[in-house]
């Protein structure tokens, strides 16, 4: 038998795995409530916690990202002031509304963290990811616990770095209510949760494709332009803003969280957009399930 | 020794050529990158009709410039970006025991050939922004639409280069210098009394950026600087790049000097 030589220059399959297996040792450890539940929850926040830990090293890593944020902080907090103009008021936002937006915004980059996530793909690349499936739990939680982890402590850290940096030059926005707080909290979980169910399914486009980089490409601009990063999606014509909203996760990630917390609309109004941000929550949670479960069943491992 | 950069360089087209679809959706999504940069210029104008007084047609020539230099920058000079890979890893070493420079075997190795379709979007993005700017062209105008974006590609360059050598002191300095590459491309592509105080002063001033695109299109617009520069300062964009490519040599001379292995 002649060798052909692959692009890869490794043997192509020494080991194939039927990941049925794994799918029913997955199924069974699905919580059925009482202690088992109680389990559960442990497991969870163990798993976050070791996310938050893995993260804590990183402390050179976390000031360098904390002011390249702030650097787009200024940058677009200016030209965004000079859009408002001697008005100073663009589409319904006040200035110190748009520099919260801003420099809020740029806080929350690090935490619902849109893109610089490939662990999963790299896994997947290296067959590593046979060692996700054999857990107990089941990888979409799983990874979901790390990152949550990941967040608490990038909400201490590359959160907190910027907003500082913005309150100390500029004016921002106070929230009149209290209960803007809380609800802000709450869309900022939602949006973690939906953010990394996008990069879960760009991650796990790896189980397909050899090379991922124009599905990274694809998200990193999509999600860019269409949260809310680049311009609020409020400077759209209204009809297109509101399509963006329901139609697609993306403003659910960053717009909703700083509309809240400027209080751009009426209290009912958010919470209405959050409700919307727990729906496309579910909906990526559930798509990461699905897709993890179809591509495991063609699974092949590339050992080496 | 030039023919061995040659001979490096054409392994590396080669080497890339062979990964079609990649390279394909390279040029795709370079397409959908600069999409997304003008569209968050352009949507700016629905909310207002002037930005620190300059109209639609104005800014973007402003913004086609500044692609222009920074997609130019860094086509060629780009991935300097993985020094700190290099430092970390250790592989470094091997760069600097070979009888070459270390730079330029750096910018050859990982001549990435996909950033070439990003260069030519921004040069086509920037004749059609001449062409509908109200420009009442004169051969000095000629000469400054051929100068100004070679002048900001090499300040440009320079700063990819000073931004690099950070690693050399801080490894784990991650995504530091892009505050300065890619924050500098999205600087340079507004007005520049837009910005204010000392942020100003830095970016446009300290670090030249002002020069990049702003100024030589003051000259092509004929518009006089709102922030008191004379009407030719355009010019002085050569002059700019010069200063900053010799503080990025100091910087990178000291900084391979400083370099100490990994040891691992």
């Amino acid at each position: 038998m002649r060798l052909r030589m692959e692009g890869n220059g490794v043997g192509k399959v020494t080991a194939t795995v039927t990941a049925t297996v794994t799918v029913t040792a997955t199924a069974t450890a699905v919580p059925t409530g009482g202690p088992h539940l109680i389990a559960h929850v442990r497991t969870f926040l163990a798993i976050a916690a070791s996310g938050f830990h893995r993260h804590a090293i990183y402390r050179q890593a976390t000031v360098a990202a904390a002011v390249t944020n702030s650097m787009f902080g200024f940058l677009r907090t200016y030209v965004l002031l000079a859009v408002a103009g001697a008005v100073g008021v663009a589409a319904g936002y006040s200035g110190a509304q748009l520099a919260t937006f801003v420099w809020v915004g740029q806080g929350l980059i690090g935490v619902v963290m849109f893109w610089g996530w490939a662990d999963l793909a790299e896994r997947i690349r290296s067959g590593d990811v046979v060692t996700d499936l054999l857990r107990p739990i089941h990888p979409v939680t799983h990874y979901l616990a790390t990152d949550l982890g990941r967040a608490v402590h990038a909400a201490f850290s590359r959160f907190l770095i910027p907003v500082a940096v913005g309150a100390i030059v500029f004016e921002l926005y106070v929230p009149r209510h209290v209960g803007t707080y809380p609800l802000f909290a709450l869309s900022t979980l939602l949006a973690v949760m939906i953010s990394f169910g996008g990069r879960y399914l760009v991650n796990a486009s790896a189980y397909w494709l050899l090379d991922i980089r124009g599905v990274q490409l694809t998200w990193m601009v999509t999600a860019g332009v269409l949260s809310g990063l680049y311009f609020p999606l409020r400077f759209l014509p209204d009809w297109l803003a509101a399509a963006l909203w329901v139609a697609t996760p993306f403003p659910s990630i960053l717009q909703t969280p700083l509309d809240v917390l400027v209080e751009r609309q009426p209290p009912a109004t958010s919470l209405a957009l959050v409700a919307l941000q727990a729906g496309w929550a579910a909906a990526m949670l559930l798509a990461c399930r699905y897709v993890q479960r179809v591509a495991e069943r063609r699974l092949v491992i590339q050992g080496g | 020794m030039a023919n061995a950069y040659a001979r490096l360089l054409r392994a590396q087209a080669r080497g890339q050529a062979s990964y079609r679809t990649s390279f394909a959706i390279d040029l795709l999504g370079n397409v959908a990158v600069l999409g997304a940069d003008l569209l968050a210029v352009v949507v700016l104008f629905r909310v207002t009709p002037a930005l620190g007084g300059f109209a639609v047609a104005e800014v973007l020539l402003m913004f086609g410039l500044a692609q222009a230099a920074f997609t130019t920058a860094d086509l060629a000079v780009g991935n300097i970006e993985k020094l700190r890979v290099y430092v970390r890893t250790g592989l470094l070493d091997a760069v600097l025991v070979r009888p070459l420079g270390a730079l330029p075997q750096l910018l050859v190795l990982d001549f990435a050939m996909r950033r070439i379709g990003r260069t030519f979007y921004a040069l086509v993005f920037l004749a059609v922004a001449l062409a509908f700017a109200d420009i009442d062209w004169t051969p000095g105008r000629v000469a400054m639409v051929l100068f100004a974006p070679v002048a900001g590609a090499v300040l440009f360059g320079a700063i990819f280069v000073a931004g690099a050598t950070v690693a050399f002191w801080w490894i784990e300095s991650g995504e530091l210098a892009n505050s300065v590459t890619y924050g500098g491309r999205d600087f340079t592509a507004y007005p520049m009394n837009v910005y204010s105080g000392w942020f100003r002063r830095v970016f446009a001033y300290g670090l030249g950026f002002a020069f990049v695109a702003y100024y030589p299109a003051l000259y092509l617009l004929g518009r006089a600087d709102p922030l008191g520069l004379p009407a030719d300062a355009g010019w002085a964009s050569p002059l700019v790049a010069a200063a900053a490519v010799a503080v990025a040599a100091a910087l990178w001379r000291t900084g391979v000097r400083h370099y100490r292995s990994t040891g691992s």
